[in-house]
Parts: structure tokens; sequence; C-alpha cells
């Protein structure tokens, strides 16, 4: 066990700190997430970040990134600074996280200089069109079809739970390219630039008020093939690594520690009969309980790292971070909800409202997490199979 | 950065492991039980000769010298094979206590005997951390009146360290006017006694007059990250259990292990048990390396452990059916052995108000 990171990398982090020092004005508000991208500082910001080697590092030069050869440690670094000094970091989102690696391992080469250059540079805004109505959890059982005529594809049906769907540029979709093919060997994985005529974006408001995330209707619409990701019927081997990216993104015990944070200092300030709430020693008890599931998140997360560095397994471990994150970052909104009685469930439109009720939207928000990217019942089956070895249950 | 066990830490828990799993297996753990909680020796000498006894006695002392983390990997291993072996008095708080307050000579005359596994001093802690009935030991004019309980590793001591207040006196198990007694729990793993003292006269005192309560404390809270360690053991033993008995079970011409409702609760206990694990490690850890946070890790992480115990050996129970619940299949063995170890140097909620108070949360 050694928690210290060296002289290279504590001089990388110096840098770094001093770097954030200097140009924290120039920040964007928010660098994106699962959020909607438009705020102007943001592109200039992802160059100066990836000129310093901060964003994009381990992407090659030639498609735009750093070029850097892939470091956990120095991931992890860039991370904790970002986050201690209350900075947005590299850019994040859907294209960035998901679609560039898969881009990196599946794609053309020509595909990876057209697409990611401007992905990684946070130009090009993408949505994930893979569920569907009728295909959720059994994504493989997707019906959006993609026939090929000649050089196209034309696509036509629907997807849904799509988020940013009506700000992106760009979807990567799964789209049936073969119906005589079996279930999982007929999809095929088609990057569908959103502005093709045919397509409509309906925004789905969410529980939290917000419209984060929308229906996507296809009517002939017609791509060309060449945006077509490795072969035709090879769409769901490539989106499974697309998803193992994203479980990764979900759950992350950096965002569960800012919320702890957040937590201690709502429940500090916050007052009831004139007195901070966190002198009531329920309360007291349920935060220490919670402290500790957040610690032991944060030491999981350092476990994996180390695994990362040295190249090997973590077993089962690797496969339980979603399923806990996700339903820690609900819990620690709903204990600043309670530290906070009525008055945390005050609207934003409200005068008395605190925080402009960010409590109340990360407690739904975070249970929105619970179920996408692969519902909490989903990872119980991937950990239970791939970890525990247990069989899979028989189709009906 | 190095997060997690050495290759020399795998090879101590896997070495543990297949120690017990050979001399200690589950079935002789009944024996014992059978026979009343009685000590075995031979496996005890045998774990000495391991160099598991005196694994926090310094080299010099004759032990291995090794740190809270070694200690935590081997007190996870004890957990996982539920074994009914000495090991946080006289491995553990005894010499801790006698390396931070004990003179030249003290050390000298205890800690090589303690890291050969001939000497077995238990640490009469349990009122440093709450009173409980009628206990409580108080030292007037050089002698011990009172009553110590929850003794642990005490019926097979020969010498009890005894907290009077701010002091720290040494009493051989043959004192006058000292009586030990079992204190028999649920847990026939790990024997706890009763100590009862009528004027007993100490052997001696460790450290300066009034000088041994911060070494107390530390030690306590050493001692609560290894029953964390142990209570992890615990919940990897238990789910062994349940996944491998869950794979053979067939109802309803399959596997239970292919339901679902099943699966589930497996995956909920991995899932539970590997963040835990993490946080074991790292709170054991702070001892050798952050001293300035290991209190509160401690309490944070045994805290965390006796939930997450609680919930994997129910849970493991469940996923067994009937036969869980039977004295003839072995899983109570793990579920008694977290139930007294969620309560042993304070329970969850006494734990997490201490996490709160070393914050400064209480008023």
């Amino acid at each position: 066990m050694d928690l210290r990171y060296g002289p290279a990398y504590e001089s990388f982090r110096a840098e770094l700190r001093a770097f954030l020092a200097s140009h924290r004005s120039e920040a964007p508000r928010d660098s994106g997430g699962l959020g909607v991208l438009s705020d102007t500082k943001l592109a200039p910001w992802q160059r100066l970040l990836i000129e310093r080697g901060y964003a994009a590092r381990t992407t090659p030069k030639e498609y735009g990134g750093g070029g850097f050869a892939p470091d956990p440690l120095i991931a992890a670094i860039i991370a904790e600074e970002f986050r201690a000094a209350g900075v947005p970091g590299p850019a994040s989102g859907q294209g960035i996280d998901m679609l560039v690696p898969t881009l990196l391992e599946h794609g053309s080469d020509e595909q990876k200089r057209r697409w990611i250059p401007p992905t990684v540079r946070a130009e090009l805004i993408w949505c994930q069109g893979y569920s569907e109505p009728g295909a959720g959890s059994d994504l493989a059982s997707l019906a959006t079809v993609g026939r090929v005529e000649g050089d196209t594809v034309v696509v036509n049906g629907q997807k849904i739970w799509t988020s940013t769907a009506h700000a992106a540029q760009m979807m990567f979709g799964l789209v049936r390219t073969e119906p005589e093919a079996k279930k999982h060997a007929g999809i095929s994985y088609l990057l569908i630039p959103m502005d093709t005529p045919g397509i409509e974006v309906r925004p789905l408001r969410t529980m939290t008020g917000h419209a984060e995330f929308n229906e996507v209707f296809f009517t002939d619409v017609r791509v060309p093939l060449a945006n077509l990701v490795g072969r035709r019927g090879e769409g769901w081997k490539i989106a499974n690594t697309t998803l193992r990216h994203e479980r990764d993104m979900l759950g992350s015990a950096s965002t569960s520690e800012g919320l702890f944070h957040g937590l201690v200092k709502t429940l500090t300030e916050e007052r009831a009969d004139g007195r901070r709430v966190l002198e009531d020693p329920a309360l007291r008890d349920q935060l220490a309980a919670i402290q500790a599931r957040t610690l032991a998140m944060r030491c999981h997360a350092m476990r994996l790292l180390t695994a990362r560095v040295r190249g090997e397994s973590a077993g089962v471990a690797a496969l339980v971070t979603k399923l806990n994150g996700c339903q820690l970052n609900h819990d620690l909104a709903g204990l600043a909800l309670d530290g906070m009685g009525e008055a945390g469930t005050l609207s934003r439109e409200s005068a008395r409202v605190r925080d402009g009720g960010r409590w109340l939207f990360h407690w739904m928000f975070q249970l929105g997490l619970v179920i996408g990217g692969g519902t909490a019942q989903i990872q119980k089956n991937i950990i239970s199979e791939r970890g525990l070895g247990m069989p899979r249950e028989p189709r009906a | 950065v190095r997060f997690g066990l050495s290759d020399e830490q795998r090879l101590l828990e896997e070495s543990v492991r297949r120690f017990l799993a050979e001399r200690l297996p589950i079935a002789r753990v009944r024996e014992l039980r059978d026979a009343g909680g009685a000590f075995d020796r031979d496996a005890w000498k045998e774990l000495a000769a391991l160099g598991v006894v005196g694994c926090l006695v310094p080299e010099e002392f004759g032990g291995a010298g090794l740190g809270v983390l070694e200690a935590a990997v081997i007190a996870t291993a004890l957990g996982h094979g539920a074994a009914p072996l000495p090991f946080l008095g006289p491995c553990v708080m005894a010499p801790l206590l006698l390396r931070e307050l004990g003179s030249r000579e003290q050390q000298a005359s205890w800690l090589p005997r303690l890291a050969s596994g001939e000497a077995r001093i238990a640490v009469a802690a349990a009122e440093r951390v709450e009173r409980r009935q009628d206990a409580g030991v108080r030292e007037s004019g050089g002698r011990l009146d009172g009553i110590a309980l929850f003794v642990i590793d005490g019926p097979s001591a020969d010498a009890f360290l005894v907290p009077a207040g701010d002091d720290l006196w040494l009493v051989p198990r043959g004192a006058p006017g000292l009586e030990a007694l079992a204190l028999p729990t649920l847990d026939a793993t790990r024997p706890l006694a009763e100590l009862r003292f009528r004027s007993v006269e100490p052997a001696e005192r460790l450290g300066a007059p009034g000088a041994a309560g911060a070494a107390l404390d530390h030690v306590i809270d050493v001692a609560r990250a290894l029953l964390a360690a142990d209570l992890l053991g615990c919940c990897d033993r238990s789910l062994e259990l349940a996944v491998a008995y869950a794979m053979q079970r067939r109802q309803f011409e399959r596997p239970i292990a292919s339901f679902q409702a099943v699966k589930h609760l497996c995956a909920e206990m991995a899932a539970q048990i590997e963040p835990a694990r993490a946080l074991v490690w790292y709170a054991a850890h702070a001892f050798d390396a952050l001293p300035e946070e290991a209190a509160l890790d401690a309490a944070l992480a045994k805290s965390h452990l006796a939930e997450v115990a609680t919930f994997v050996v129910r849970t493991a129970t469940e996923v067994h059916g009937g036969i869980g619940f039977t004295d003839a299949y072995d899983l109570h063995f793990w579920f008694k052995r977290a139930a007294l170890a969620r309560q042993l140097l304070g329970g969850p909620a006494l734990l997490r108000a201490r996490a709160a108070a070393l914050q400064g949360w209480a008023a």
C-alpha cells in the first residue's frame, strides 16, 4: 500500500495547479457531462486544455489529442485537481467519453480523422441512439431498421431516452441492417448527422422538470454507408465497448465526494429552531453512515485505479461501481433533503429556495442514473453472471 | 500509487487461510465448540510458528515486526475461517500497549514470550468504551476492585491488562482475589471472559501514573479496524457458501442460482463487500501511514463493516433457505461471529457518534 504518487507525478500536479490558478477566469461554468453544452467559453477552454495536455490527453495526435500513453495516475491527478480547484475540467459527454474510445478501437482511419478531432475539441456534440420503446434492458431486440441501398443506409424507426439529442449534431446509434440474421447478429453501429431530413426530435421532460432527454423519430433518413462503424452486423459487439465506457463514467467516486462535501455544508448551515440541523444526533448518525459509504467508494476507486495501472483484473470489484455509486449519490441528495425538511422540497420558482434547488434536482437526477446506462437490475445480472459465475436465467 | 495488498500481503492471507483450512477446518471448529469452547493449544503453537502470533511484535523482540495492514490481512483470514484462536488480545492489543507504554524491562520480559505464543495477555478494554451492567474496575491504595466484562480472548489468557481510570495494570491470572470466568456468547469461536476483582494487588503498572489513556484509546481503535477486517472475512466466506449452495441446489428443475431473485441477492452482497474491502485496507493502512486520520477511519470502517456484514450473513442465510437455519450446516458460525464482532468495542451507532465527534459535528 502506497498512496504517494512520487516526484514525477507531483511535479505534474504542481504544474497543473499553477495552470488552474492563472487560467481559472477563462473556464466555462460547466464542462458538459450529460447536460447541454452551450457555453461559448467551452470550446476555447477545451482547446487550451488539449494544448496543455489536460484534455484528450491519450487521444493520438493525428486525431487532435495529446498523443500521450494512457496513464491512469495522470488521469486521476487531472480529475482531482480540477475538482479541488472548483474549475470545470476537460469537456465530457457521450461523444468524448463513449464514442471516441469506441471509434479508436473499431473505426476506420477515415472515420477517426473525420470525427474524433472536432469531438475532442467539444465542437461536435453527440447523442447515443440505443434505447427504443420496445428495447430497453433487452437492447438487442431493437427494431429501428437501417436498410442498405447501394452506398446509403435508409433509417426508419424510433429511439427514446436520448440524452442531449436536442443539442447534438450527431448521433451514434444502433440500427438493424440484417433483418434475416439472428437478434444480436443483425445490428450495425451507425453515425447519423442529426440535421438529415426525416429526423424529428421531441424533448421528453423528466421528473426533474428539465427536458434532459428526447424521443427521436426517423422517417426514410438517408445516411452514407461510410458512416457505418466496423462491419455490418458487428454493431452489438461494438456497442458493448461503448457501454463499458459508460458504466465507468457513471457512479464515479469524485461525484460522490463532491456531493458529500456539499451535504456537510448544507447540514452545517441549515437551521431548525435556531440550531444547526447537524446537532440532531439522528441526522449525524446518518451522515457518518453515508460518509463511510462515500469513503469506501473512494478507496474502491483507488483500488480499481491500481489494477488499471498494473494491468491486473480487479475481478468482481470492477463490476460493482455503477450499482453502488449511483445509489449512493441518490442517497446523499436524499439526506440533504431530510436535513432541510419542508424547505428541501421548495421548487426553483420559490423565493425561499436554497441553492437554486440543487439537492432536489440531484435527488431526482441521480435516480435517473440508477436506471440509465443499464438499470440496477441489469447491473446485478452482470455482477452475478460475470463476477460470481452464476448461470443466466433460462429463456422462457 | 499502489492501493491494495502487496504480493507478500496476499501470500500472508493465503498462508493463514491454508493453515486454517488444513489445521482448523470448520468440522474441527465445531468439535471445539461442542467441547465447550476448548482452546486448541497445538493449533496455537503452529500459528505462532507461522509468525502470525508475533506479527506486531518488533523484530528485536523476536516478532515479525509487521504493520497494522498485515494484521488486518491476518484478521480477514481468521474471520474467513471462523478461527477459534486468540488474536486481538495477545497478538494485537497487548503487544501494542507494551510497545507504547511498557518500560524497556517490561518489553524485554513480555514481548518475546508474546511473539512465541508462550504467554497470552488479554486486555480488559470494554469499559474504556462503555460500561454495561455492574462493570467497572477501580484502583485504590494499589488494589483493584470491581468487574471487567467482555474481555476478548480472556479465557485462554494467562495475564490481563486492566485499565482503571487512566492507569493500566498487569494482573496475572492466578493473582489472589481475581476470578476469571468464561462469559459465553452466541459466538463460540471468540471466547470472552468476565474478570472479578476483590482487592487484587496488580503485579505491575504499564506507563507512568495516569498516562495510559491515550495509548489505550489508540489500541482500541486499532482493534476496531481489525474487527472490521475480521467481519470482511465473515462476509467473504458467507458469500462463497451462498453462491456454492445456489449452484448445486435444484428447484423447479434447475439450479436456484439461475433465478434472478437468488442471483440478485448474491450480486447485492458482492456489491457491498468489494468497496468495504477497500475501506478495511485503507483504515488499517492509516495506522501505518496516516496517523492523523486513523481513529476516524477505524470508526467509519468498523461501523460500516458491521452493517455490511449484518446484511451479508442474513442474506446468505436466506439464499440457503431452511438448511441455512440448521445447526448441522456451517453457515451460522459466521452469522454468529459477525453478530458478536458487530458489538465488540463499540457498536455501529456508538462508532458513528465517535466519528461525528472526531470531526466536530457535535455541539
